[in-house]
């Protein structure tokens, strides 16, 4: 269970957003510029909210009545952006073993082997970031974020970068990754369609605001231009 | 005119010791300044900044002259760690590197800084989302990618340790075997009647180290880069 009752004041616009999702893949959509990135950079505590509270399954990571600010680093909050971030300096393998390093977790070819199928990166290994194609980037970066075993998952427009034939090379992993993980996720992004697809309960977010939650019958019923 | 006489070779190894200590000595705390004007706000941050860069500018005999006032025998600084760690720059070779180490202090951090604040901030961020505390975005993200900036800094600094002379004589002297570098030595020698050749023969060796600095720096940096952009 997320519970995010947050409000940020960034320059003259205002995130003011509430919400509480129990959902498998929890989708915020709304537009470009809507606060949609700033709600999940206060998840992820990049962004520290004035005030309000940011839970996890009972778990407060943010409460600023409280002066409770939890550091990024120990939320155990994985996070797909939109461009990859793979590290340059690190071949995919290392890449992928990252987070296990920093969090000192024991290695666990099981899950290492799972991972590298379901995302089909296991011939990508000994490769640098810069001689991947941009599907197999955010590929890379999704098992990334997988194998620091967190126990939430925020993707920001994982497909924004991608044209629309690698977009439809990602969804079904996407798909398969909400059916098989078992990680909650939350999903940013602006298009009705991936939401469909992907998302069990949707908060449609305008003008950094909460406008309304619910399942896939919140979304706009045609398709608006993004 | 190859005939190096026993002096010479005293005062070429022992800038090369000197070149080193003052380097080695330097680096760690030129990455941890460096690190703190590129990514920190903080009170007196442009008073730190021009303290680092005062050696630059100021005459060499006057910073010289103040560390002799500081890390001298009776210098207030110089007082203390002699008589708690035993430690005395004045007149002794440690002094040497200590003059080498503050007047190429300023040339070492600027390419790191400079590097530093070229790495990608999301890369650290997405760092931090994947569990490592700062330290280790500092250790694996930032510093792998600012490498060749601290190469080049320690190569810069290097080669300004090993010519360093107005603030090192004016604060260790001139004493053959213990604070003559090669530029005190050359020096001594163009004074002496009939050192002509021996002093040329140093600055052809002195010439030589610094240009196989460089190359090394350059070829560092190549393969930093090479590193970076994945081959």
């Amino acid at each position: 269970m997320l519970r995010v009752e947050v409000s940020k004041r960034l320059g003259e616009f205002t995130v003011e957003a509430a919400f509480a999702s129990e959902g498998r893949v929890t989708g915020l959509f709304g537009t470009s510029g809507a606060g949609k990135t700033s709600l999940i950079n206060m998840i992820a505590g990049l962004l520290r909210p004035d005030r309000g509270i940011i839970a996890i399954d009972g778990e407060t990571l943010d409460d600023t009545s409280a002066r409770t600010h939890v550091a990024v680093y120990r939320r155990r909050i994985g996070y797909v952006f939109q461009d990859a971030r793979l590290f340059p300096h690190l071949d995919v393998r290392e890449n992928l073993d990252y987070g296990r390093r920093m969090n000192r977790l024991a290695e666990d070819g099981a899950q290492w082997r799972r991972v590298t199928e379901l995302l089909d990166i296991g011939d990508l290994l000994d490769r640098r970031p810069g001689k991947l194609s941009g599907g197999e980037r955010q590929r890379v970066a999704l098992g990334r974020a997988l194998l620091s075993q967190p126990r939430l998952l925020l993707m920001d427009e994982p497909l924004g970068s991608l044209d629309e034939e690698r977009k439809e090379e990602i969804l079904p992993y996407l798909v398969r990754l909400r059916d098989e993980a078992g990680i909650p996720m939350v999903y940013v992004s602006h298009d009705p369609s991936e939401m469909r697809k992907l998302a069990t309960q949707i908060a449609i977010i305008k003008r950094g605001r909460v406008t309304a939650f619910g399942g896939t019958e919140v979304l706009p019923t045609a398709n608006v231009p993004a | 005119m190859f005939d190096i006489s026993p002096t010479e070779w005293t005062a070429i190894l022992l800038s090369l010791r000197v070149a080193t200590v003052a380097t080695l000595v330097a680096t760690p705390l030129a990455i941890a300044v460096a690190w703190l004007l590129a990514r920190r706000e903080f009170w007196g941050k442009a008073l730190l900044d021009a303290a680092i860069h005062l050696p630059l500018v100021l005459p060499p005999v006057v910073t010289g002259y103040l560390l002799l006032l500081t890390f001298g025998r009776r210098g207030a600084v110089g007082a203390w760690l002699a008589e708690h760690l035993g430690l005395v720059f004045a007149f002794r070779w440690t002094g040497a590197a200590l003059a080498c180490g503050i007047m190429s202090f300023p040339l070492l951090v600027r390419p790191i800084r400079l590097s530093i604040e070229a790495v990608d901030r999301r890369l650290e961020q997405a760092a931090a989302t994947l569990g490592a505390a700062p330290w280790q975005v500092f250790l694996t993200v930032t510093l792998p990618l600012a490498l060749s900036g601290v190469l080049a800094g320690m190569v810069l600094g290097f080669a300004k340790a090993l010519g360093e002379f107005g603030a090192t004589i004016t604060f260790v002297s001139n004493i053959p075997g213990e604070t003559q570098t090669i530029s005190s030595a050359i020096y001594s020698l163009i004074q002496t009647p009939d050192g002509d050749t021996a002093a040329l023969r140093l600055v052809v060796i002195s010439v030589l180290i610094s240009t196989a600095a460089l190359v090394a720096s350059e070829w560092f940096s190549r393969r930093a880069l090479l590193r970076l952009h994945g081959s």
